[in-house]
C-alpha cells in the first residue's frame, strides 16, 4: 500500500509530464487528481491502521542506493506514526489542491505542465517523509525544492517570478548546505545514516567532543545545528525567511500546498524524525526555540502592514512555523507536529480561500482594492472566517489546542530555561499581532466598501505605496479587461476542497487533541517520536497557573477588537497610525530591510568579486604574466622567424614531435646497450 | 583480433574507419553523407565492441585485466596495455560519448568534413589509448598525441578567436608535459623499466617522490585543470566546435583526474601525503573562485567551462583525501561530469547552431518555443548543480562526505560550492529559457529535431539512471580503490613506524 501511495504520484507526474501535450489538459487533470485522491484515501488507511491502530511500523527496503566503504544507503519506505501524520497531511491537502487547481488554473494553457509539477512534488514530499536514512530525506528534501523552484516559476514570462523562482531556491540552497555539513558529521560520528542505526549510537555519543572548523565542541550539539540550519532554510525561519514571501509569484494553489501546509513543514518534521539526536544536544535546542521564537514574532509584524493578501498569510505561515520550532526547541516535539498537523488544513484554508478572493476579484491581490465583498462571495466570506478563528485560536477550533498548547509547553519550560520564556513571551504576544492581521485581512476583504478602480490607478493616497505593490496586481492572463465583472463566487471544484478543510479547521483539534499530546500519547507515537529520560514537558504544562493558560486567548481577543476598531469601527485609523509612526511602519513594511541588507552584503559582492577574479586575477594577472606574457615574447621572436599565420600550431606540434623522437631514441639506445 | 587482444581492438578501430575515410574523395552531397555515416558507424562499432570488456570485466580484483603485452623498438620499449577499476569506466565514457560527438556535428560542420572526421577518430584512438596503456611511454605518447588533433580540431574549425585559443590550450599543456618527460625518464633512470605495474611496486626514495610527484602534477593539474593554470580552458571551450568541446569537456579533463589516480597517488605516496594539503587548498579555491567567475559570465560556454573547473575541484579534493568515499566519489564524479557537462555543451549547441550566437544576452524567452529543449536543458543544469537524483549529486555527495573525514575546513568551504552553483546555474537558466520572447531573432526558433532528440535521450536516461543505481559504476572502481586506500595506508604507517622507530 505504502509503494502505491508514494509512486501513485510519479505516475501522475510522468503521463501529465510526457504525454500533456497529447492527451490535453483535461485528461492531465483527471489522472492527476483521481490517483493523488486514490493516495490520500490510502494515507488515511494506513494513519488509522499505523498511527490509531496497533499496527507497529515497518520500512520495506526498495533497493540498494550506494554502498561506499561503510556508507550504505538503502531506497525504503519508512513507515511510522510520524510518517503516517504527514501521508495524512500531505496528501489530504494534495489532493484538494489537485481538485481545486482544476477551477483556479481553467483559463491557463499550460495546465499539464501545472498538474505535472503538483503531482512531482507530492512525490518528492513523499520520498521526504517515507525516507528511513538521511540521504533519502535530502533526496526528497532537494526534490521538493525543485517542484517548488518549478511552480514558483511557472509564470515564467514574468520577470519577478523567475527572479523569486531562483531565490527561493538558492536561499533553499544555503540551508542544505548546512543539512549536507551535518550529514558528514553525523556519518563521521556513527559511520552511518540509517536512522536506526544513528539513533541507536548516539546516546553513547553524549558529551563527546570534537574538533571541527578549529573549534573544540560537543559532537552531538553541532550535527544537531547544522541539521537545523537545514530546517531553517526550507521552513524559512529568521535569516533565510526571505524567501518564502517572494514565493508568492506562484499560482495561489501552489502558495497553499507547498508553502503554507507540507513543503515548509519539512523543517518541522526534521526535527522531530531527528528527535533522538536533538534530545541530546540541548544548546541546539535552545538555539531552535531562539530562532522560532524570533521568527514566530518577526514574521507576525511584518504581516501587521502587508497590503497583499498572499502575503499576509505568508508571513503568518512564517510566524506559525516558528510556534513548531518553539515547540520543539522545549522538547514537546508532539506539540510542534500536531501544529503542523491542524495548521496544514486552517492554513491551507485560507490559502485557497484568498485563492478563490483572488479569483473573485479577476486576479487582483491588492486588499485595499478589495472591500465589501461578503455579499458577493458569501462562502468563501464563511470560509475565510473559520480559517481566521482556527489560525488565532477561537476555543474548540483546530488551533485553539495546537498552538495554546505551545504556548503553555513553553511556559511550563521557562522554569527551567530562559530561552523557553523567551519562547513564551514572543508566542503570546505574535499570538495578539496574529488575531489582529488575520481580522486585518478579513475586515479589509468583505467588510466595508470596494474602492478598485479609483484606488488602483492612483493609490498614492491611500496607504503609502511601495515599489512592489505592482508586481502582483497583474497576471498576464487574458485578464486585459478585469475588475469590469463584478466579483463571482468560484466553481464547485475550487468551493469543494474549502469545505473540506474547513470542517478540519474547526474539527481537527479536538479529535486529535488526545492523541498527539494527551493521555492517548504513548499509544498514538509508538516511540515514533523519542524523548529523553527527563523531559516531562507534556505533563509540566498542565501545571501551570491559570493566567499563563488564559494569556493566548486574551491576546486573541484584544488583537481581534484592535483590528475591529481600525479597520470597521472607525476607518482610516490605519492610515493615521502610519503617518504618526512613519519610521516603524516602513521598517515593516519593508520587512525589517532584510531584502536590502542581504542584496548589499551577499548578491553584489559575489557579482563583484566574479567580477574582479574573472578580469583581474584570471585577465590581468594569471593570463598577463602567462600565456599572454609568454605570447608576446613568442610574438616577438617569431616575427624574425616565421610569417605564417598558423605558424604556431605546427612549431608547436613539430617542437613535440622532437621531444618525442628524442625519448624514443633514448630507449632505442637504451634497449640496445 | 589479429593477434591482438579486445583493448588493442577498441583503441585501434577508430583507425580502420579512419583509412576507409582516406579512400573517399569528392565534396558532393553523397560522399559527404558516405563520410558522415562511416564515422558513425566506426563509434558505434567502436562502443559496442568496449561493452565487452565491461561485461568480461571482473570488479572483484584490483589487478590488470585483458593485459596484452608485446615488444616493441627491440627490447627497450614495451607495447602493454590492460585495464583495471580505475582505467575501465573511461574507456567506456569514451567510447559511449563519441557518437554523440559525431552526431553533434552533423550538419553544423560544413567544411572539410572528412579531415574533421578523420581527427576525430584519430582522438578517440589516442584518448582510449590512454586509458588502457600500460607502459609509461605509451602512456605518454597517447596522452601528448591527444593534443594534436584537438589542437587542430579548435585551430581549425573552432571559432573567430581560435588560432589564440588553441595555442594558449598547446601552451599550457605543453609546459606541462614536457616536465613529465623528465620525471618520466627519472623514473626509467631508477627502476630501469617503464612498465606500469612493475612501477606500482617500486619504491621511490623520498626526496625523488618529492620531484617525481611535482612533475606528474604540472602536467595533470593543466590538464584537469586546477586553479590557477585554468585560463586556458574556457578561451579553448568558448572557440572550440562543439562536438570538440563536448569531448573536452567529458574525457580529456578527465586525464589529469585519471593521471593522479593512476601515478601520483599509488606510486608516490609519501609525496601525495605531503601535498595533500596544497591540492586541497587549489581545490577550494576552484570551487568558490571559478564559481564566483562563472556567475558573471556572458558567454555561454564560458560560463560553462567555468562551472566545469569548479567541478574538477570536487574530483581533486575528492582524489586526496584517500579514503573510501573520498576516492569513489571523485571518480564519480568525473564519469558523472563526463555525462553532464557533455550534454550541457550539446545543449549549447543546440541553439548555437541555430542562432551562431554564444552571448546569453542575445536569448531569452526560449522555453516559449523550444518546450523540449526547456526540459533537457533544465535537466541538466540540475544534474549540473547536484539535485539528487542525478548523477551529479552522487559524486559531490561521496567526495564531499570523504572531504570531511580528511579536513572539515576543506568539506565546509568546499560545500559552500552547492550555493555558488545553483546560483549560476539558475540564473544563466533564466536568462537563456524563461522570461517573455521579446527578441526579433528568436521568433522562429524551433525545437529539437528528430536526430537531437535522439542525441539527449541517452544521456537524459543515463543521468537519471546512474543518479538513481549508482552502483554499477561504483562497484566497478571499488576493488582497486580499495586496494589503492589500503596500499597507502600501509605505507604510510610503515614510514611512521620507521620514522618512530629512529
Amino acid at each position: 500500500m505504502i509503494y502505491a501511495i508514494v509512486f501513485l504520484p510519479l505516475v501522475g507526474f510522468l503521463i501529465a509530464g510526457a504525454f500533456g501535450p497529447w492527451i490535453g489538459a483535461r485528461a492531465s487533470e483527471f489522472v492527476t487528481t483521481s490517483l493523488l485522491m486514490i493516495c490520500a484515501v490510502l494515507s488515511w488507511i494506513v494513519f488509522f491502521n499505523v498511527a490509531l491502530g496497533h499496527d507497529h511500523g515497518y520500512a520495506p527496503i526498495i533497493g540498494n542506493w550506494m554502498t561506499v566503504g561503510a556508507l550504505k544507503i538503502n531506497w525504503a519506505l519508512r513507515v511510522d506514526t510520524l510518517t503516517a501524520v504527514m501521508l495524512v497531511v500531505v496528501n489530504t491537502v494534495s489532493s484538494l489542491v489537485h481538485l481545486y487547481s482544476i477551477g483556479y488554473m481553467h483559463e491557463d494553457p499550460d495546465r499539464p505542465r501545472f498538474f505535472a509539477y503538483l503531482s512531482l512534488f507530492t512525490f518528492a514530499m513523499l520520498m521526504l517523509v517515507t525516507a528511513d536514512n538521511l540521504v533519502q530525506m535530502f533526496f526528497g528534501w532537494e526534490g521538493v525544492g525543485l517542484a517548488s523552484y518549478l511552480l514558483i516559476g511557472f509564470w515564467y514570462q514574468k520577470p519577478s517570478a523567475n527572479a523569486a523562482a531562483i531565490k527561493a531556491f538558492v536561499v533553499n540552497r544555503v540551508g542544505d548546505f548546512g543539512f549536507a555539513l551535518g550529514i558528514f558529521l553525523v556519518f563521521q560520528l556513527t559511520k552511518s545514516l540509517t536512522f536506526d542505526e544513528v539513533f541507536a549510537a548516539v546516546p553513547g555519543l553524549e558529551g563527546e567532543k570534537i574538533l571541527a572548523f578549529g573549534l573544540n565542541v560537543d559532537a552531538l550539539t553541532l550535527a544537531a545545528f547544522l541539521l537545523f540550519i537545514g530546517a531553517m532554510g526550507k521552513s524559512a525561519q529568521f535569516f533565510l525567511h526571505t524567501w518564502l514571501p517572494d514565493a508568492m509569484e506562484g499560482p495561489t494553489p501552489v502558495s497553499a500546498l507547498i508553502h503554507a501546509a507540507t513543503m515548509v513543514t519539512a523543517g518541522v518534521f526534521m526535527v522531530a524524525r531527528l528527535s533522538p539526536i536533538f534530545e541530546y544536544a540541548p544548546a541546539a535546542l535552545a538555539f531552535v526555540t531562539i530562532i522560532g521564537a524570533v521568527t514566530a514574532f518577526f514574521a507576525a509584524t511584518v504581516g501587521l502592514v502587508q497590503n497583499d493578501i498572499k502575503r499576509v498569510i505568508a508571513y503568518s505561515t512564517c510566524s506559525q512555523l516558528g510556534y513548531m520550532f518553539v515547540a520543539e526547541g522545549v522538547g514537546a516535539y508532539s506539540l510542534g507536529i500536531f501544529h503542523l498537523f491542524t495548521h496544514a488544513f486552517f492554513k491551507a484554508l485560507l490559502f485557497l480561500g484568498a485563492g478563490s478572493v483572488i479569483h473573485a476579484m479577476h486576479h487582483e491581490q491588492d486588499m485595499r482594492n478589495m472591500g465589501g465583498l461578503r455579499k458577493d462571495i458569501p462562502f468563501t466570506f464563511a470560509m475565510m472566517t473559520i480559517g481566521t478563528l482556527a489560525l488565532t485560536g477561537f476555543p474548540y477550533t483546530a488551533g485553539y489546542f495546537s498552538k495554546d498548547g505551545i504556548i503553555e509547553a513553553a511556559f511550563a519550560a521557562g522554569e527551567h530555561h530562559t530561552t523557553a520564556m523567551i519562547g513564551f513571551i514572543s508566542t503570546v504576544v505574535a499570538a495578539g499581532l496574529t488575531s489582529y492581521y488575520s481580522w486585518r485581512l478579513v475586515f479589509m476583504t468583505f467588510f466595508g466598501h470596494r474602492h478598485a478602480h479609483e484606488v488602483a490607478v492612483n493609490h498614492s493616497h491611500d496607504e503609502p505605496a511601495t515599489k512592489d505593490d505592482h508586481a502582483h496586481s497583474h497576471d498576464d492572463h487574458g485578464h486585459d479587461d478585469h475588475g469590469h465583472h463584478a466579483p463571482h463566487e468560484s466553481p464547485l471544484t475550487m468551493l469543494i476542497p474549502l469545505a473540506v478543510l474547513a470542517v478540519g479547521a474547526l474539527g481537527a483539534g479536538y479529535v486529535f487533541e488526545p492523541d498527539f499530546a494527551g493521555h492517548a500519547y504513548a499509544e498514538f507515537w509508538k516511540g515514533a517520536i523519542f524523548t529523553g529520560e527527563h523531559n516531562e514537558i507534556l505533563h509540566e504544562m498542565h501545571a501551570i497557573p491559570a493566567w499563563a493558560g488564559y494569556a493566548p486567548t486574551a491576546m486573541m481577543v484584544l488583537g481581534f477588537l484592535v483590528s475591529l476598531y481600525v479597520y470597521v469601527l472607525k476607518p482610516g485609523t490605519a492610515q493615521a497610525l502610519a503617518r504618526a509612526f512613519p519610521r516603524l511602519y516602513r521598517f515593516l513594511l519593508n520587512k525589517w530591510y532584510f531584502d536590502e541588507l542581504y542584496d548589499f552584503l551577499f548578491v553584489r559582492p559575489a557579482f563583484a568579486i566574479g567580477r574582479l577574479f574573472w578580469k583581474g586575477v584570471d585577465g590581468a594577472i594569471i593570463d598577463g604574466l602567462g600565456p599572454d606574457g609568454v605570447a608576446a615574447r613568442v610574438a616577438d621572436g617569431a616575427r624574425f622567424a616565421v610569417r605564417l599565420e598558423t605558424g604556431y600550431v605546427y612549431h608547436y606540434a613539430f617542437a613535440m614531435l622532437i621531444g618525442v623522437a628524442a625519448v624514443a631514441t633514448y630507449f632505442i639506445a637504451g634497449g640496445l646497450r | 583480433m589479429f593477434g591482438f587482444g579486445i583493448l588493442s581492438g577498441v583503441v585501434f578501430l577508430p583507425l580502420v574507419g579512419v583509412a576507409f575515410l582516406l579512400t573517399q574523395k569528392g565534396d558532393d552531397e553523397a560522399s559527404l553523407r558516405n563520410i558522415r555515416w562511416a564515422t558513425l558507424a566506426t563509434t558505434l562499432a567502436t562502443f559496442a565492441l568496449s561493452l565487452f570488456i565491461w561485461s568480461g570485466f571482473d570488479t572483484t580484483t584490483a589487478a590488470f585485466q585483458f593485459v596484452e603485452e608485446k615488444s616493441w623498438f627491440g627490447s627497450g620499449l614495451v607495447y602493454k596495455m590492460g585495464v583495471d577499476g580505475f582505467s575501465m569506466p573511461f574507456v567506456l565514457l569514451t567510447t559511449f560519448l563519441m557518437p554523440f560527438a559525431i552526431l553533434a556535428s552533423w550538419t553544423s560542420v560544413e567544411k572539410r568534413v572528412k579531415e574533421y572526421m578523420i581527427a576525430f577518430l584519430v582522438l578517440e584512438t589516442l584518448m582510449v589509448g590512454v586509458f588502457c596503456a600500460l607502459d609509461l611511454v605509451l602512456f605518454y605518447l597517447f596522452f601528448e598525441g591527444g593534443l594534436i588533433p584537438m589542437f587542430l580540431i579548435i585551430g581549425i574549425w573552432g571559432g573567430k578567436r581560435r588560432v589564440y585559443a588553441s595555442f594558449k590550450f598547446f601552451l599550457y599543456t605543453l609546459v606541462g608535459s614536457l616536465l613529465m618527460l623528465v620525471a618520466i625518464l627519472a623514473m626509467y633512470g631508477k627502476a630501469g623499466t617503464t612498465d606500469i605495474a612493475v612501477l606500482l611496486r617500486t619504491d621511490f626514495p623520498k626526496e625523488m617522490q618529492t620531484w617525481l610527484w611535482l612533475a606528474f602534477f604540472a602536467s595533470f593539474a593543466v590538464k584537469m585543470p586546477m586553479w590557477p593554470v585554468h585560463t586556458w580552458l574556457p578561451d579553448a571551450h568558448v572557440e572550440a566546435p562543439t562536438a570538440g568541446s563536448v569531448i573536452l569537456a567529458a574525457i580529456l579533463l578527465k586525464m589529469g583526474g585519471y593521471g593522479f589516480i593512476r601515478f601520483s597517488l599509488p606510486m608516490f605516496p609519501d609525496a601525495s601525503t605531503h601535498f595533500a594539503p596544497l591540492i586541497y587548498a587549489l581545490s577550494v579555491i576552484a570551487i568558490v573562485y571559478t564559481s564566483l567567475v562563472a556567475l558573471v559570465q556572458e558567454d555561454i560556454k564560458k560560463l560553462i567551462a567555468y562551472s566545469s573547473v569548479a567541478h574538477m575541484g570536487y574530483v581533486t579534493m575528492g582524489l586526496f583525501t584517500l579514503n573510501p568515499q573520498g576516492v569513489q566519489g571523485a571518480i564519480f564524479q568525473m564519469i558523472s561530469h563526463g555525462f553532464v557537462s557533455g550534454a550541457l555543451f550539446l545543449c549549447v549547441g543546440v541553439i548555437y547552431d541555430r542562432m551562431h550566437t554564444r552571448e546569453i544576452a542575445a536569448y531569452g524567452g526560449l522555453v516559449n518555443r523550444m518546450p523540449v529543449y526547456a526540459f533537457v536543458f533544465m535537466l541538466f543544469t540540475m544534474a549540473n548543480v547536484g539535485l539528487p537524483g542525478t548523477t551529479g549529486f552522487i559524486g559531490e555527495f561521496l567526495s564531499l562526505t570523504g572531504a570531511f573525514q580528511a579536513n572539515t575546513w576543506v568539506a565546509l568551504l568546499a560545500t559552500s560550492g552547492v550555493i555558488f552553483s545553483a546560483a549560476y546555474a539558475l540564473y544563466l537558466y533564466r536568462r537563456v529559457v524563461f522570461g517573455a520572447l521579446e527578441k526579433a531573432s528568436l521568433m522562429n526558433i524551433t525545437d529539437l529535431t528528430a536526430r537531437e532528440i535522439a542525441i539527449f535521450t541517452p544521456l537524459v536516461l543515463l543521468t537519471i539512471y546512474y543518479g538513481v543505481q549508482p552502483q554499477p559504476i561504483l562497484s566497478a572502481t571499488q576493488a582497486s580503490v580499495d586496494n589503492l586506500i589500503q596500499t597507502h595506508t600501509a605505507l604510510i604507517d610503515a614510514i611512521k613506524l620507521a620514522a618512530a622507530g629512529q
